[in-house]
């Protein structure tokens, strides 16, 4: 390491976060998002193109000479902050993060990083959600000039007008999502549902190498997944604290017992860990420096304290953090689904293992 | 006139004047406090300039560059950390001239007896008494994991003046003579082998009622200056990777595969991220102290590395193997410095068993965060309008 992580905010980047927190808080409330989770279109449309049409955060990784914000993943990171805060069920993370950083390391493909970039295209990497940066991961059959094979686990694929096909001839395709079926699957976390994507001679466009583009893409996907779970555990945390001090029994608000007063206060702890780790992927993502390892420590850390938060909070909550009206549930589905994409705190454990030689029997 | 050009023209003065190479210690020592560059944010004459306390990594480092010698800081912490900011805050113009430069110096070393066997966590129940006798107080009491008692010059006290009042509101705060014949130090013998603290017992020790800091009946308003410069120090250190704990237990791992088993591996690793992360924590405080926007971060930090001292040494014995099952040095012996790194596995395992009880235990850390930082309602208290002979003990 050659120079200190700036692992504060800026005063713009606090801007940011106070821009965001405003939109989301007037629309995106959780009552809202619950509702919409089971509605034939999960995903909030409007809420995107206020984000990413609206304050240009779609943007945020495009350089300006290629039709975005210019700005870097500390930015990038901030938005993600209050996204997971909300659980918005917004395509940010798979279409302005890993889609964006798919298309970027390709050679060819430039004319359609304007597209992610305004928003008005919603982008998606064809790869499981649940593949850690390196993996190894599914491709289809590139023949004659088409495509042909089924992938499933793609997040945000119902709402994607592109997709970046990885092929088994080691291109990564462009391929316009009307000529492919999506067929939504089942989702444990309903605000970012899977999809299997089938492709049946589909045309597509070779942008450049997809081993490099996919390993880029999912670096920094899980890179600022972890400022995502931050807000997630954050706000599982401020709302329980919020309602232990308001919620009495025994005569006495329940915060109280020091018994949940040591839980909570742990919890603070692993939130405030979590926050310097998250902060340093996205510093290290934004400078080059030490980033592999920086993204492994934040995803090896995040994924425990997020899903932790989530539970104690349904906990803490009784029996009102069981029902389907309650919001805490959306946090818990985003943190377990979120402990399984970009690779598991274990995937992220067994990288570090080779990256700072402390290597396996 | 406080900027960081005049900082390295006056240490540059100093220097000039007092050529390290040609200069006894304490002379240059002396004439570093004399002229103002100890700890630039003491008022002039007190061994500082009133300048911002950022500017005294300028001087430090344009005199270690110079080598200059330093006044061993780690072996006078308590003077430094804790007796020297609670009497520049109480201390007469008198006490402040007296006390503060031999204290910087080194001449005079410092300790702090606070607690005793019936006031850990609880420390305003505290029982020494102190009581008035024409000019003096007269002390009669037993204090304990007293660090430096036997090499101190001085002690700062705080005794129970008013039985008769609440146990916060019947204490003051004294400068203790430790070469007074009431006093007696003796060596309190660790699980590690070693007295890193004593036991000092204190009969009828004669205390002027010029050495008190503050006001009678207030001592706990003038402790609660002496602790919190201890959190102060415990939140300001700065480590690099593996600059911890981890550091001896990787080296090993990757000195010794023959050692190496999966489930070691597995646990290993998590205590690696874990460790990691609390380093970053660490720095991300320092960062926010350095621009003026102190968090309460702080009040974690100590919770966070007792835990994980405690844990990576435990699996460090495990991770030795047969070489687990010995120890270094049972030798009663009276170090002045806790030396973790020089040291072996065993000797780390046991003496961080400490570290989630000094200077606060976890559990007390705890319902602090939760209720200073947190805002979650207090412990119920049964001892607050009670006059302190009353209190159940």
């Amino acid at each position: 390491m050659s120079t200190q992580p700036d692992l504060l905010y800026s005063e713009e980047e606090e801007a940011l976060r106070a821009a965001v927190r405003d939109l989301l808080t007037d629309h995106c409330d959780a009552a809202g998002v619950i509702a919409r989770s089971e509605s034939a279109a999960p995903h909030d449309l409007s809420l995107w193109k206020a984000l990413a049409d609206g304050m240009g955060l779609a943007g945020l990784l495009v350089p300006e000479d290629r039709g975005g914000q210019g700005a870097t993943h500390r930015e990038a990171a901030v938005v993600l902050e209050e996204l997971g805060r909300a659980v918005a069920p917004v395509p940010y993370l798979t279409s302005a993060v890993i889609a964006t950083e798919a298309l970027l390391a390709c050679r060819d493909g430039g004319d359609l990083l304007a597209g992610l970039a305004s928003g008005r295209e919603i982008g998606a990497l064809a790869v499981g959600l649940h593949t850690a940066p390196g993996a190894a991961y599914a491709t289809v059959r590139a023949e004659g000039g088409v495509l042909h094979g089924e992938l499933s686990g793609i997040a945000d694929a119902a709402v994607a007008g592109l997709l970046l096909v990885p092929a088994d001839d080691g291109g990564l395709y462009a391929v316009e999502a009307g000529v492919v079926t999506v067929t939504p699957q089942v989702s444990l976390d309903l605000t970012r549902p899977v999809a299997r994507v089938a492709l049946d001679g589909a045309p597509g466009r070779r942008l450049g190498d997809a081993g490099p583009a996919v390993r880029r893409a999912l670096r920094a996907g899980a890179g600022l997944l972890a400022s995502e779970q931050l807000g997630s555990a954050e706000w599982s945390l401020t709302e329980t604290v919020r309602y232990l001090k308001d919620r009495k029994q025994f005569n006495r608000p329940v915060g109280g017992f020091q018994a949940l007063k040591h839980r909570l206060a742990q919890l603070w702890l692993d939130a405030v860990g979590l926050r310097a780790a998250a902060r340093n992927a996205a510093d290290a993502l934004a400078t080059g420096e030490d980033t592999d390892v920086a993204v492994a420590v934040a995803q090896a850390c995040a994924a425990p304290v997020a899903v932790r938060a989530a539970e104690e909070a349904l906990q803490l909550h009784g029996g009102i953090g069981m029902t389907w009206e309650h919001p805490v549930h959306l946090h818990l589905k985003r943190a377990k689904a979120n402990s399984i994409a970009l690779g598991t705190a274990g995937a992220h454990r067994e990288a570090l293992a080779e990256l700072v030689d402390l290597r396996a029997p | 006139m406080t900027d960081a050009t005049e900082m390295r023209r006056r240490t540059q003065e100093l220097l000039a004047a007092r050529p390290p190479a040609g200069t006894e210690r304490l002379d240059f020592l002396r004439a570093r406090f004399d002229a103002g560059l100890a700890w630039v944010h003491f008022p002039e004459e007190l061994g500082g300039l009133g300048a911002p306390r950022s500017l005294q990594a300028v001087v430090d480092a344009e005199l270690a560059a110079a080598g200059a010698p330093d006044n061993d800081p780690r072996r006078i912490g308590i003077g430094l950390g804790m007796a020297a900011p609670t009497i520049l805050q109480y201390g007469t113009e008198e006490q402040k001239r007296r006390f503060l430069r031999p204290l910087w110096t080194g001449e005079e070393v410092w300790c702090q007896l606070f607690s005793e066997p019936g006031a850990g966590s609880d420390l305003a129940a505290l029982g020494t008494r102190a009581v008035r006798e024409g000019d003096d107080w007269v002390v009669d009491g037993q204090k304990v994991w007293t660090s430096s008692a036997h090499l101190a010059r001085w002690a700062i006290l705080i005794a129970r003046t008013d039985p008769e009042v609440p146990k916060h509101r019947g204490i003051t705060y004294f400068v203790c003579d430790m070469t007074d014949p009431g006093v007696e130090v003796r060596p309190l013998r660790q699980i590690t082998g070693e007295a890193e603290f004593n036991e000092v017992f204190l009969t009828g020790v004669r205390i002027p009622d010029s050495r008190r800091l503050g006001e009678v009946g207030d001592g706990w308003r003038v402790a609660q200056t002496t602790l919190n410069n201890e959190r102060v120090a415990i939140g300001g250190m700065r480590l690099p990777r593996e600059g911890g704990m981890i550091g001896p237990v990787a080296k090993t791992w990757r000195e010794r595969p023959a050692l190496r088993t999966h489930d070691l591996h597995q646990r290993l690793l998590k205590l690696w991220v874990e460790a990691e992360v609390a380093r970053l924590t660490g720095e991300r405080l320092r960062q926010q102290l350095v621009a003026g926007q102190p968090g309460p971060e702080g009040a974690g930090m100590k919770l966070a590395f007792a835990r994980l001292n405690q844990e990576i040494s435990g699996l460090e014995v495990e991770l030795r193997g047969e070489e687990g099952l010995l120890y270094d040095d049972w030798t009663m012996r009276r170090p002045e410095l806790v030396d973790f790194t020089g040291r072996d596995a065993g000797y780390r395992y046991l003496r961080s068993k400490g570290n989630s009880i000094e200077g606060g235990t976890s559990e007390v850390l705890l319902n602090i965060v939760a209720e200073r930082v947190l805002g979650l309602p207090a412990e119920p208290r049964t001892d607050k309008d009670v006059a302190w002979k009353d209190l159940a003990r």
